[in-house]
């Protein structure tokens, strides 16, 4: 009995010493975002809360906290209050078997990779129900959106997994991690670069981030899915799309770009290259919003549909091949790994 | 054909879209150009045409001599004057008022003036709370003329060689 209860409570604190850093570093996303494409388009970004702008995600939040949740009267309440947490809750768990570090992990499951899809998947429920319970025309247009580029994206991201897996023979995110073992030749972003391209744009394809942001199309359909939002309802949704996105970043360093190995082999392997490589991801996205207009929607349903899924089994035939014939420097030390 | 395979190759390569970032990264690492208006300010040139002020001699006696010149050139018609003879049979102003909702900076009145009376100063940076204050009437002006001179002459006097 005693025994149950210290494991529970070791358990939260753990997810509470993951959950904090994550959310801080949500906060500082949103001023990192505001600083970087400011400096992009040649302005200056958040300035004036506290030393070089650095306590404006606070303010922002304290402002949000403050304002009212309005509920509008035709919507389906319960709905529409289950929502945000349905699209934060996903962006959170999938957290829980993410390696930070060898052995650094919450719960080291086999099937990681299975769980960190379905759990990035049915994020999206929680767009398509605020965009339903809102009983809006654009909440509702936004959500349509929404429904088909996931499941447009979702398959080739999937796909791009695929090939990751056969060649780290495994579907635990430790395994993947030990797999790229041996400096930055022997990441997995070479021998799967294409793979590697489409799952990161895919990822910002799932999270709902410029340049695949229709469905919120501030410009076309003014906030989409949480246009009726308010508060900290709105806040929720702010949180879990941030979240996923560092989720995707933490994903593509890990899959991708070695997560806590160093690019030089054997030379200080630890979080702190996986925090790097996770900081580079997320500057990518901030790049691609700076720099890329919105996609015409049946352009990202083409680019999805008749671009990324051709590519990946194209490349999954590849890896496939080379696997089974032990090619390459890659592919052979890998098949002599299983 | 070769120029299709081209563009397929481009195409992939993710030509287009690099270039781009290529163009946003640039003006990442460049340094800003903002400047941080109430705590920093552009230089500003001393022939700046701001808020206009009459001089007066270093004795206390006010240059404008109720000429009119100013008035007559005025496009905008912003300026009017009254004129008496004064006890010492000078003729010196009884008003003169220059409507800023009127006024359009050109200038001309500092050039029209024969004894360098009416100028425009530096300043830029002035605002009015209540309906009329916008004309500025001789006691404003003079007392801006009188707070400022040192910098009015000054101003002059680096431009006299263009005069």
């Amino acid at each position: 009995m005693i025994d149950a209860i210290l494991h529970t409570l070791w358990t939260v604190i753990k997810i509470v010493a993951i959950l904090l850093p994550l959310i801080i570093s949500v906060a500082y996303l949103t001023l990192a975002e505001r600083k970087v494409i400011g400096s992009m388009q040649v302005r200056v970004g958040p300035n004036r809360v506290g030393w070089q702008g650095l306590l404006q995600p606070f303010a922002d939040m304290f402002k949000l906290m403050t304002k009212e949740v309005i509920v509008p009267t035709n919507s389906s309440r319960f709905l529409f209050l289950t929502a945000p947490i349905l699209s934060l809750a996903p962006a959170l768990a999938a957290w829980a078997v993410v390696p930070f570090d060898d052995g650094l992990v919450l719960a080291d499951v086999n099937a990681g990779l299975l769980y960190i899809l379905a759990m990035t998947s049915i994020g999206v429920y929680g767009v398509i129900i605020a965009g339903w319970a809102s009983n809006s025309k654009y909440a509702f247009l936004g959500a349509m959106r929404s429904a088909a580029q996931i499941v447009a994206y979702e398959i080739a991201m999937g796909f791009a997994l695929i090939g990751v897996l056969m060649i780290a023979g495994s579907l635990n995110l430790g395994d993947i991690v030990r797999a790229q073992s041996g400096g930055f030749f022997s990441w997995f972003l070479l021998p799967l670069l294409p793979l590697a391209v489409v799952y990161f744009i895919s990822g910002v394809a799932e999270t709902n981030r410029a340049p695949f942001d229709v469905a919120e199309g501030e410009s076309e359909i003014v906030a989409g899915f949480h246009v009726d939002y308010s508060g900290m309802a709105f806040a929720v949704f702010f949180l879990a799309e941030y979240a996923n996105m560092i989720m995707i970043a933490a994903l593509t360093s890990i899959m991708f770009l070695g997560g806590w190995l160093s690019p030089i082999d054997g030379f200080g392997d630890g979080i702190h290259w996986f925090l790097i490589k996770t900081a580079f991801c997320l500057f990518l996205f901030l790049w691609f919003r700076a720099t890329f207009p919105r996609y015409r929607y049946d352009q990202i349903m083409r680019l999805g549909w008749k671009v990324f899924i051709p590519v990946t089994i194209v490349w999954i035939a590849v890896v496939g091949f080379a696997v089974y014939f032990e090619l390459g420097p890659w592919f052979q030390v890998r098949a002599n790994g299983i | 054909m070769t120029g299709s395979l081209k563009s397929y190759v481009k195409t992939f390569a993710l030509w287009e879209l690099l270039k781009g970032m290529r163009l946003t990264g640039k003006y990442f690492v460049s340094k800003g150009i903002t400047i941080q208006y109430p705590e920093e300010k552009t230089p500003q040139s001393h022939r700046f045409r701001g808020l206009h002020a009459l001089r007066r001699y270093p004795n206390g006696e006010e240059r404008c001599i109720a000429c009119k010149l100013c008035e007559a050139v005025c496009p905008a018609l912003a300026i009017t004057i009254d004129s008496e003879q004064r006890a010492d049979n000078t003729r010196r102003t009884t008003r003169y008022d220059i409507d800023l909702f009127k006024c359009i900076f050109c200038g001309f009145c500092e050039e029209a003036c024969p004894v360098d009376s009416i100028v425009e100063t530096r300043i830029f940076e002035y605002h009015f709370e209540n309906r009329g204050e916008q004309i500025m009437t001789k006691d404003k002006l003079l007392a801006i003329g009188d707070k400022y001179e040192e910098q009015i002459a000054a101003d002059r006097s680096a431009d006299s060689a263009f005069r």
